[in-house]
């Protein structure tokens, strides 16, 4: 009400950002939309033709997508955890405001600083499967453990990127986290000591309660990245061996980039975005009944 | 004496872990100042692969020599500061006004923005391809900078930001008779820093680290962004360990800079986006 007098300056604000939003963003989002109900390659745009469901029928029996579909939801499903339970634990262990604690929380957080194209080329090199040119093979050896062939077998490929992965962005939950512990109150945890509270009754009485809401919150970002896998898989394994590390947007990005199938890797770009979409309201909602 | 001891457990339970967490890093750079002889027989020696022996710069000569590092470098510091200045700009503007002016469509737009935090931009890159296409962007740096200009979350931060401001200060500034945009600039963005600072940082990391978008637009290998740059250097053979530890490490300077100065801000964006979400 107060600011009635000067509207009409509003729009001068909101200007630039809505047409950029409707240029780039809405209408691409759109033209997604559409494109997957048509039969459209980008090398032969003249005969693009409407195909009605097509794409989609055909998506639900092509192996290779099925396959991609499977190992996103995997990589989401065991990522999600290792990493979340990580941070949490890592957060656990620099809650306490100690002299050059903020030595320690940099030192889990500087995975983060290096870019995942970095860590995945290094990790490369880490996982090489010959154990003189492989440093984790090299170290298992020398401890007398069994070698594994990590990113060049079908079977331990997907669990070789879930471990780096895991490994290179936990820092940033344990952030999260970090200042969702630091928000309980102390005197909670004095209250219960004086009770007889024992570490982990106080763990479970006051810990979880009150970090419950920022954890969730945490399940759902961890989520909602783990579908988005991309760099991974295409630094390290471009997708193999034998498609065991083939993702949705990497199915994407090899349908309509290289193949330049543009109908039919939009109607995945959608199913995609349906899936991320599904998975971030199935969470609130889950929030919001407890 | 109880206190104490437990203090003493997080230390040693901390520098071991640290340590541990750090090695994959410790590892890369100290194998870019080894011979690549040395790394290969450190690594079945164990603890040795992390200790700097017979240090040489040859690995740091043979990037420069072989590939264009310092100019990818300086192609992403380039287009990605560009493309962040804009997005201050724009976002802040945008969120301004959702905040702080009463006008038809607001509710809408606001709804909009809403709506469109939960879009994930992997699954509209190809059609924004398309449209990058048409308008013949491909190999230029207008299909990096311009189509992110606009970004939702950051509207939203920059508006949960000025809500807070007091209308007092806002109105006190018009009726001095500034107009609406130099009561915005001179009165709202001073005292706005944090927030820009936080936007700038969060989007700095973001985008130096983007990989699908430049790997689909960038195909002109002089225009190329690090990341493209390091994977670029990665895959063409030869491929020695040495060389291409020294290229991961100089690709992670620039970051490790922006960091010591504004860690702070990066810490406070992702741990206040937990406790408001």
């Amino acid at each position: 009400m107060r600011m009635r007098k000067t509207s009409h300056y509003a729009y001068f604000f909101v200007l630039p950002g809505v047409i950029l939003l409707l240029m780039f963003l809405i209408s691409s989002a759109v033209l997604a939309m559409g494109f997957s109900f048509m039969d459209f390659n980008l090398l032969r745009p003249g005969d693009a033709t409407f195909c009605g469901l097509d794409n989609y029928t055909r998506l639900f029996q092509d192996k290779s997508f099925l396959k991609a579909l499977k190992n996103t939801l995997y990589f989401a499903a065991v990522v999600v955890p290792y990493q979340v339970s990580l941070a949490f634990a890592l957060a656990l262990l620099v809650k306490t405001n100690l002299k050059g604690i903020g030595l320690f929380r940099s030192a889990y957080f500087s995975p983060l600083v290096t870019s995942m194209s970095v860590v995945a080329i290094l990790w490369t090199f880490i996982y090489n499967p010959n154990p003189t040119q492989g440093l984790l093979n090299a170290l298992l050896t020398k401890a007398g453990l069994p070698t594994s062939a990590f990113l060049r077998s079908a079977d331990t490929a997907m669990n070789s990127i879930i471990f780096m992965s895991g490994w290179h962005s936990a820092g940033y939950q344990m952030m999260i986290l970090l200042a969702g512990l630091q928000a309980i109150s102390e005197e909670l945890y004095e209250a219960a000591s004086i009770d007889g509270a024992n570490a982990i009754q106080k763990f479970f009485y006051i810990t979880i309660p009150g970090i419950k809401n920022v954890l969730i919150f945490v399940l759902m970002i961890t989520t909602i990245n783990a579908m988005k896998l991309f760099t991974q898989p295409y630094v390290m394994t471009s997708g193999g061996p034998k498609e065991s590390t083939m993702t949705l947007t990497y199915f994407i990005y090899q349908q309509g980039f290289q193949f330049r199938n543009m109908g039919y890797a939009s109607s995945v770009s959608v199913i995609f975005f349906i899936l991320v979409v599904g998975i971030s309201i199935v969470i609130k909602k889950l929030t919001k009944a407890r | 004496m109880k206190r104490r001891r437990k203090h003493v457990v997080l230390y040693i339970v901390n520098t071991f872990l640290a340590l541990l967490y750090l090695s994959p890093l410790i590892w890369m750079t100290v194998s870019a100042f080894k011979p690549e002889n040395r790394i290969f027989s450190d690594m079945s020696s164990g603890l040795m692969a992390f200790l700097p022996r017979n240090t040489t710069l040859d690995n740091f000569e043979t990037v420069f020599l072989r590939s264009n590092m310092l100019k990818y470098i300086r192609n992403s510091i380039f287009y990605v500061s560009i493309l962040v200045c804009f997005s201050m700009v724009v976002n802040s503007m945008f969120g301004y006004a959702l905040a702080k002016f009463e006008f038809k469509g607001k509710n809408l737009l606001l709804s909009l923005i809403l709506a469109l935090l939960v879009l994930p931009l992997e699954s509209i890159l190809l059609s924004l391809f398309f449209v990058v296409n048409r308008l013949h962007w491909i190999d230029s740096y207008l299909a990096l900078v311009v189509p992110f200009i606009v970004k939702c979350f950051d509207v939203y931060l920059f508006r949960q930001f000025f809500l807070d401001i007091p209308d007092e200060l806002v109105e006190a500034a018009s009726i001095d008779g500034a107009s609406p945009f130099r009561t915005f600039i001179q009165v709202v963005v001073p005292i706005s820093k944090p927030v820009f600072a936080t936007v700038f940082i969060l989007d700095y990391v973001a985008y130096w680290s983007d990989f699908m978008w430049p790997l689909l637009v960038i195909t002109d290998s002089n225009k190329r962004t690090v990341q493209l740059g390091i994977q670029a250097f990665f895959t063409e053979p030869p491929i020695y360990y040495g060389p291409v530890m020294a290229a991961l490490t100089i690709a992670s300077v620039p970051m490790i800079v922006l960091f010591l100065f504004l860690q702070k801000y990066y810490v406070q964006g992702i741990s206040t986006s937990g406790i408001k979400g």
